[in-house]
Order: structure tokens, then C-alpha cells, then sequence
């Protein structure tokens, strides 16, 4: 109980903490409880898991020589990723939010829709059109293809509620428009652009499916793959330590990075949307540039999937149902996003209306999940079922529990946004007019939060439809979803069998990519992260 | 029926305590202003009252019925007081005809109760807009009509003026006070404008520091406030050194008489015969007379001499700022004088005053 320190005071500070308020949210109390301690289980007996061989046996196994291979092919291709998906999405922003570029609307949606195409989905249609695609130079193509978006969403968020004043007034002070981008603008997007990346390494982190595609060995896919073969939980815990350990340095450094530097504007005074710089001569290039992008990020591999399409192939798995594989999906989806959400709430509401240590301390937590990979979530699952309940083993609870966990982050994001027009103020005053606390909730807060709960639910469950890491891992056996039947025909090369299937998903997570370019911008881009 | 009694009412949010023992008793009918600066806790005890907060220690009744001890608590929505949040803070998704019958019963909200109260307040063609279709004093009354739609056995306001313009303000006021008289509802009203206050209310509380540091009518707290800070936040004034004998102040300004309250504080001082202190003269009790320059040399023993230094013109009065010319303990005078008597700086003047004084402790 060291967060709770013992003050003088009597009654102590706990009791104080609870007793400013006239009544004990017990129903949030609970769901912020489940929360908790569902976001708590994977890494509890991923730790457990890996010290069961003890530590000694750990520490040999975290020195071979192959996890130094793996490190350094994870960090150089994230300082590759990184530094391109900077590039790109800095480039691409700010040519839509402050250039005269043609047709500037249709750009600002169509740099974001490639975050609707999963990473895998990318690298199959890159792979399927030229097989000698494969190694490190593949993979950072892929991956920065597909990611770039998470850059250039904050970044345009930030450019396009930057005080166009503070640039007006550099150039007044007599630097050039270079020299105002670099001390001016690029101060103001940084709090953005460190997010963006932050992101960006996370995913890198995270992913699986596309690494297999261009054969490039990173921690995930060895741990994937050692598993898969082994069957040695034991050994894959233990290496999915370093996984986490990786992913909490990326948070870290990016908290350290970020400093003390405030995006904000001091002082009053009504901000001004900033001037656009004419292109004049440049319009061509740039507009050569975006469209290259596009074509590339978007037009290849969603191309690419319609041309296998309508080849049509023949496959020798067994003949599978579209429409069960879609069932299974929108089943598993729906139910974890319905449990994200509704478990997204209670830690909102406490966080934001009954403010002290332990419900932000239950928040940060609701957030770890940031920080743990599909696989790892996935793994100390299997860690638990395996050894204490092995009926849940490969269950459908067990898929929908992995991604309820994955996400919790995400629906947090839209849940807090949404919890924002629903003051407390207005509950009081509904309260004063005589209506009880479940009335209220029924007929003041729920209506005004719905919308926002639609928006959380759609994120998780487009995010949960075309994960599939945590799903080759978790799913049901005989029990076949979007992503797994994708998985099963693409491995073995039957790319029209697979198209319609990628096809599918990338229907299903548009939606929400639209979406985020329209309302979410900036704040949800953690998407694709998780 | 018996009043809102608050009684000894403690309340802290972990570091220094926002309230600290207040006691105030409102009548029945009656309307009671709460008078502070931002944050000397008006806010907190208005949501103490209303329930949204329990007070860590103290009582709080109403009609003799227990809201809070301690031990017992009763939650807002059967506490039978309305509440009116700064804002107004209606409900965004509702329209105001469905805001005013929030708190009323489905069949309450079929009869004429609501359209009745859309009538009072003056709304009535507004019934089936959205909120942020209306202006700021629209909602403010919409918020009003939904306070009083459940015939509340008290009304809380909580800076009910301070978000409209100064232009409609006034006006806003004038309408909800015609308003809550006729329906004689008993209403607390918390406000850091203290013209709001004393125009308002029956009785006004000066809420400092978490304590009430006095209860009295408008006239009685302008005349006779507790002290010299509480004079200067209800309106400019004049500290004039005065020796006190038999019920008058002895000044430069000549011999004032006591306040009756003063007047028997300083009694009982004066059993030991004379002694000295300060009196509160308000800048409207001053007599500013131009003088001539033959005056000069006739001595002026009808007021103190003294030259305008600086005299600030608002239409409807002018505050002139009197430098006095001799040194009896009164060298800067504030003057309210009506608008067509202003006097140019350097206008040389007499000055006297009229009227009982009070003495400040």
C-alpha cells in the first residue's frame, strides 16, 4: 500500500480521498477494477511464465548470440522507419495544412487511408507482385509505407491549429521561410511528430505478418515463429521480456524527448490560422510527390489485391466460407469492442470525476497494454490458460479477452474524448431536479457521450478485425476469421484465394481511417500502435 | 416553515479548508446574497447546500428537516432545492421545453406546467429549440424555469449574471428579481459583484476567507461594514482620523454624529471620557462647495480647504480626488458629486460633510 502514504491526518488520507464525494461509484469502482486486472494478467505470468525455468536459465538464454542479431535487426530497422515516416509525414503535412497544393481535401484523406490497409495486407501486395522483394531494404519499403500515416495525422492536427502569428511575427523578426520552419513551425508540430514516432516504433515492435512476408527476422517473428515450433512457452515468455523492455524504452525516450516543450500558445489573444506559402514552380513536383505516395502506400497493394481478384487461383487448403470467416470476425470484434468500451468508461469517468492517486494510477495502468505487443498480450494468455485453466485455452473468450486488452488504450482515447461533453455539471443540476443517479446516466450522460462510444467502438473493432499476430496465436482451432483465412492462403502463395479476404478487411477498417481524418485527428492515431 | 440553517459548516478538498464554520441562516421567502471574492469559497458552499459536496463537519437544514450531519445525508434529487450552475448548464441534447420538464413526471410534463413556466419566464415561442440556439439570457432563464418547474422549497444561484453582457445584465436581474418575489421562493445567491448584491438581495453574507465576517441588510452592510476591507470592497471611502465624544466624531470635517450601532460600541469605551480612532465617511457624504478666492481670507469655518487634484467624470456623477490644504490627519478626499457639478482640477473647495459616520474597529 506504499501509493497510499500515511499522512497525520486523521481520517487518513485514503478515507479523505473517497469522502469528498457524496457517493461511492460502485459500479465504476468494479469496471475500473476488471479493467485493472485484465490489463494486469498477460505481462503477471509472461513473468511468471519466464522465471519458471529460473533466472539463470533466462539470462543464458537472453545472451546468445542470435538475440544480438535480433536486436540490432529491430533497432536499425526502426532508426530506418523512424527516420523515413518523419520525413514523409512532415513532407505530406505540411503540403496539405500550409501550401497551396492542388486539391488539398482529397490529399488530406487519401495520405491517411493507407492506415486502413494492414501492415501484412502491404507487404502481400508488394510480395505478390515481385517475388525477389524480401530482407531489410523490403521491409523498411513496407513498413514505412504503411506507417507514415501516424506521423502525418498528429503533424497535420498540430500544423493545422498552430497560431499562424508566431511565424508571421519570425518572418517580421527577419528570418526566411526556411529558417522559420526550422526555429518556428517545427517546434510547434514536435510534441506531435515525437508522438507520431513513438507510435510508429510501437508498431514496429508489434508487428509479425509483414516481417514473415520479406523473411526479416526481428524479436517478434523469432519469438512467433519459436513458439509455433517449440511450443515452448517457457522460452518465448523469456524473450518477450526483452520485447517489452524494448517498448518501454521507446515510451521512455520519447517522455524525455518530449521535455518540457509546450505545442500551446501563451498568452491571450485569438489564434490566426497560419498563411498558405504559394507553390508557384513547385506545385508540379509536389503534387508529383503526394501522388507517387499515394500510389505507392495505397494504389499498389489495394491494386495489387483487386488484380489477384479478379485472376481468380485455385487453392489445394480445403475450400473455406468468406462468409463464416466474416461471421467469426464481426463475432470476435464486436464482443471486444463492446468489452473495451464499456470497460474504457468506468476508468474515464474516475480518472476525470473523482480525480486522486489511485484512479489516476488505474488509468496509467488501463494504458500498459501501449507497451505490450499482440504477441506478448497473446503469449501470457497462453501462459495462464496453459497451466491454470486450460479449458480457455484457444477459446473464444480467450481471443476476445487479447483483443479487449490490446485495445483498452484505444477506446480510452475516444471514451475521454467523448466523457468531455458530458460535464459533471450537467449531472448535478440533473441530480437537483430530482433524478436519481441510474436516470441520470440514462438520460443525461449516456446520450451525450453515445456518439463518441460509436466512434470508440468502430476503432477497437476495425483494429480487432485485422489483428492478426494474437489471432494465429489465440484463435478457436477449426475456427477461421478474416485474418487467419488470409494468413493460410497467402502462406501458401494461392494470391487470389487471399485477395478477397484482404480486400474485406481493408473495407472494414477504412471506415474508421475516414473517420480519424474527420474528427479524431491527432488524438487517435494509436490506432494502428496496438 | 423554518429556514435554511447552516450551521458551523467545514469543508476542505485535502490542503487548507474552503469553508471554515459557516453559519447562515436564510428566511422563508426571502432572498439571501452571498457576497466574496473569486475563491473565498461561495461556490463550494453552494454545492454543499445543493448536496453535490459533503461538508466534513456541520449541519445543514431546511424547514426543519436534517440534509446533512454527518450521519445522515440526504442525496440532491430528494432534497427539494434547485440548483442554477453558472452557465446555466442545460441540457445540449434536450430542447427547452424537454430541459424545463427534466425534473417534472411524464404526466406532470403532458399538463400545463411546463408551457405555464415558459409563459413566466418569457420563453414561450422558444419551446422547441436546442440550447445553443439561444442567447445567453434566454438560457440562463430557461435554466431558472427548470429550477422553479419542481416548486423547490429553496433556489440556489451561482453567479446567475456574470456570463451575459453588461448591457443585459441589468435587465436579466431586474426580470429574475420581479420574478423570484412573485413566486416568494427562498434564494441563495452567490455573486462577487457587489452592486449585484446590494441591489438584489434582502440580505447579504460576506463570505471572506471561508467564514461569514457579517450578515446584514444592503444599507446596513454599506454604512456599517465590519471593517475598513469590507468598506473599501463595497465602494470607495474616506478613513478620517476622528476623536469620539457623547456620540460624535470630532473631524477635520467637522462634528459627525455616530451611527447608532457605532455609537453604543463606543459608549461603553467612553465611560474613561474621550478618546481617538477612525471614521468611515462614504464619498456621497461629502459636500464640495467652490470657493471663491475673497473665501481666502475669511477663513473657512463651514469645511476644510482643499484644491481638485483630479476629477474623474462619469455621466451621471464625477469622483473628484480633494487635496487638502491644511494637515488635520486628512490629506486625500474622495467626492462623489452629480455629473453637472464636476469641477475642473484646481478648482479650489470646501469641503464638508452630513450624516451619521461609522467608526472602524
Amino acid at each position: 500500500m506504499s501509493v497510499f502514504a500515511p499522512t497525520a491526518s486523521v481520517p487518513g488520507r485514503w478515507a479523505r480521498a473517497w469522502s469528498g464525494r457524496r457517493r461511492w461509484p460502485l459500479v465504476s469502482i468494479l469496471g475500473a477494477g476488471i479493467a485493472t486486472a485484465l490489463v494486469a494478467l498477460p505481462l503477471l505470468f509472461l513473468v511468471v511464465e519466464a522465471q519458471r525455468s529460473g533466472w539463470g536459465e533466462v539470462r543464458h538464454l537472453l545472451l546468445r548470440h542470435s538475440v544480438a542479431v535480433l536486436l540490432w535487426n529491430t533497432v536499425r530497422l526502426a532508426l530506418a522507419c523512424v527516420a523515413l515516416c518523419a520525413v514523409l509525414g512532415v513532407a505530406g503535412a505540411w503540403c496539405v495544412e500550409r501550401t497551396t497544393l492542388p486539391a488539398r481535401r482529397v490529399w488530406a484523406v487519401a495520405l491517411v487511408l493507407p492506415l486502413g490497409v494492414p501492415d501484412f495486407v502491404v507487404g502481400f501486395g508488394w510480395v505478390s507482385i515481385d517475388h525477389a522483394l524480401h530482407g531489410y531494404l523490403a521491409a523498411v519499403m513496407i513498413m514505412t509505407l504503411s506507417l507514415y500515416p501516424l506521423v502525418y495525422l498528429p503533424v497535420a492536427a498540430a500544423l493545422a491549429r498552430g497560431d499562424g502569428g508566431l511565424e508571421d511575427a519570425a518572418r517580421s523578426l527577419g528570418l526566411g521561410p526556411w529558417q522559420t520552419f526550422w526555429r518556428v513551425s517545427l517546434r510547434q508540430i514536435w510534441p506531435a511528430l515525437l508522438g507520431g514516432c513513438l507510435l510508429v516504433v510501437l508498431a514496429l515492435l508489434a508487428e509479425y505478418g509483414a516481417f514473415e512476408i520479406v523473411q526479416y527476422r526481428t524479436f517478434t517473428v523469432e519469438i512467433f515463429t519459436e513458439f509455433k515450433l517449440g511450443f515452448d512457452t517457457v522460452e518465448a515468455c523469456a524473450l518477450s521480456l526483452v520485447l517489452v523492455a524494448l517498448s518501454v524504452a521507446a515510451l521512455a525516450s520519447e517522455h524525455a524527448l518530449r521535455g518540457r516543450v509546450r505545442g500551446g500558445r501563451v498568452g491571450a489573444g485569438a489564434s490566426r490560422p497560419a498563411r498558405r506559402i504559394a507553390l508557384g514552380r513547385w506545385t508540379a513536383p509536389a503534387l508529383a510527390g503526394v501522388a507517387l505516395l499515394v500510389a505507392l502506400a495505397l494504389g499498389v497493394p489495394v491494386g495489387a489485391l483487386v488484380y489477384w481478384m479478379a485472376r481468380g487461383s485455385s487453392s489445394t487448403l480445403p475450400p473455406a466460407s468468406i462468409v463464416a470467416a466474416l461471421a467469426h470476425t464481426a463475432e470476435f470484434s464486436a464482443a471486444a469492442a463492446a468489452i473495451a468500451t464499456a470497460l474504457a468508461v468506468p476508468v474515464s469517468a474516475l480518472a476525470l470525476r473523482h480525480r486522486n492517486r489511485v484512479t489516476l494510477l488505474v488509468e496509467r495502468l488501463a494504458h500498459l497494454p501501449l507497451a505490450l505487443p499482440g504477441l506478448v498480450v497473446a503469449l501470457g494468455l497462453v501462459a495462464f490458460s496453459v497451466r491454470y485453466a486450460f479449458a480457455l485455452y484457444q477459446s473464444a473468450p480467450e481471443l476476445i479477452a487479447a483483443y479487449a486488452i490490446m485495445f483498452l488504450p484505444l477506446a480510452l482515447v475516444g471514451v475521454r474524448a467523448a466523457m468531455a461533453h458530458a460535464p459533471v455539471h450537467l449531472e448535478e443540476v440533473a441530480g437537483s431536479l430530482g433524478r436519481r443517479p441510474a436516470a441520470v446516466w440514462m438520460r443525461v450522460t449516456l446520450p451525450l457521450i453515445a456518439r463518441g462510444l460509436a466512434a470508440a467502438f468502430a476503432l477497437v473493432f476495425a483494429s480487432a478485425a485485422t489483428e492478426l499476430t494474437a489471432t494465429l496465436l489465440l484463435h478457436p482451432t477449426g475456427v477461421n476469421t478474416l485474418a487467419t483465412q488470409f494468413w493460410a492462403y497467402a502462406s501458401e502463395l494461392s494470391y487470389g484465394a487471399a485477395a478477397p479476404y484482404a480486400l474485406l478487411m481493408v473495407a472494414i477498417s477504412a471506415a474508421p481511417a475516414y473517420l480519424l481524418t474527420r474528427r479524431l485527428a491527432g488524438v487517435a492515431p494509436a490506432e494502428r500502435a496496438l | 416553515m423554518s429556514p435554511l440553517a447552516i450551521r458551523e459548516v467545514w469543508k476542505g478538498y485535502g490542503g487548507e479548508p474552503v469553508l471554515r464554520g459557516v453559519e447562515l441562516d436564510v428566511q422563508p421567502g426571502s432572498l439571501t446574497a452571498v457576497l466574496g471574492h473569486s475563491g473565498c469559497g461561495k461556490t463550494t458552499l453552494l454545492r454543499v447546500i445543493a448536496g453535490f459536496e459533503r461538508p466534513d463537519r456541520g449541519a445543514i437544514a431546511l424547514a426543519d428537516r436534517t440534509l446533512d450531519d454527518g450521519r445522515s445525508y440526504v442525496p440532491p434529487e430528494r432534497r427539494s432545492i434547485g440548483y442554477v450552475p453558472q452557465e446555466g448548464a442545460l441540457f445540449p441534447h434536450l430542447s427547452v421545453r424537454e430541459n424545463v420538464g427534466f425534473g417534472l413526471s411524464r404526466r406532470e410534463r403532458r399538463g400545463q406546467t411546463v408551457s405555464r413556466l415558459l409563459e413566466m419566464v418569457g420563453i414561450a415561442p422558444l419551446a422547441e429549440r436546442l440550447p445553443h440556439e439561444l442567447s445567453g439570457g434566454e438560457q440562463q432563464r430557461v435554466a431558472l424555469a427548470r429550477a422553479l418547474a419542481r416548486a423547490p422549497q429553496a433556489l440556489l444561484l451561482d453567479e446567475p449574471f456574470s456570463s451575459l453582457d453588461a448591457s443585459l445584465r441589468g435587465h436579466v436581474r431586474e426580470e429574475v428579481h420581479a420574478l423570484l418575489r412573485a413566486q416568494g421562493v427562498t434564494t441563495v445567491l452567490v455573486t462577487h459583484d457587489q452592486e449585484e448584491a446590494l441591489s438584489l438581495a434582502d440580505l447579504v453574507a460576506v463570505l471572506r476567507d471561508g467564514r461569514i465576517v457579517q450578515r446584514a441588510s444592503p444599507a446596513e452592510l454599506y454604512e456599517q461594514p465590519v471593517d475598513e476591507r469590507l468598506a473599501r470592497f463595497l465602494g470607495a471611502v474616506n478613513v478620517i482620523d476622528a476623536r469620539f465624544e457623547h456620540g460624535t466624531a470630532r473631524t477635520a470635517l467637522g462634528a459627525l454624529p455616530l451611527r447608532r450601532r457605532t455609537a453604543e460600541e463606543q459608549g461603553a469605551h467612553a465611560q474613561a471620557g474621550a478618546h481617538t480612532g477612525t471614521v468611515m465617511v462614504r464619498p456621497e457624504q461629502l459636500d464640495v462647495r467652490r470657493r471663491e478666492d475673497g473665501d481666502a481670507a475669511a477663513g473657512a469655518a463651514d469645511g476644510l480647504r482643499g484644491r481638485v487634484e483630479q476629477c474623474r467624470y462619469y455621466g451621471h456623477d464625477a469622483l473628484l480626488h480633494i487635496r487638502a490644504e491644511d494637515d488635520q490627519g486628512a490629506q486625500l478626499l474622495l467626492a462623489r458629486v452629480s455629473g453637472e457639478h464636476a469641477l475642473a482640477a484646481g478648482t479650489p473647495v470646501s469641503v464638508a460633510a452630513h450624516g451619521p459616520v461609522a467608526a472602524l474597529a
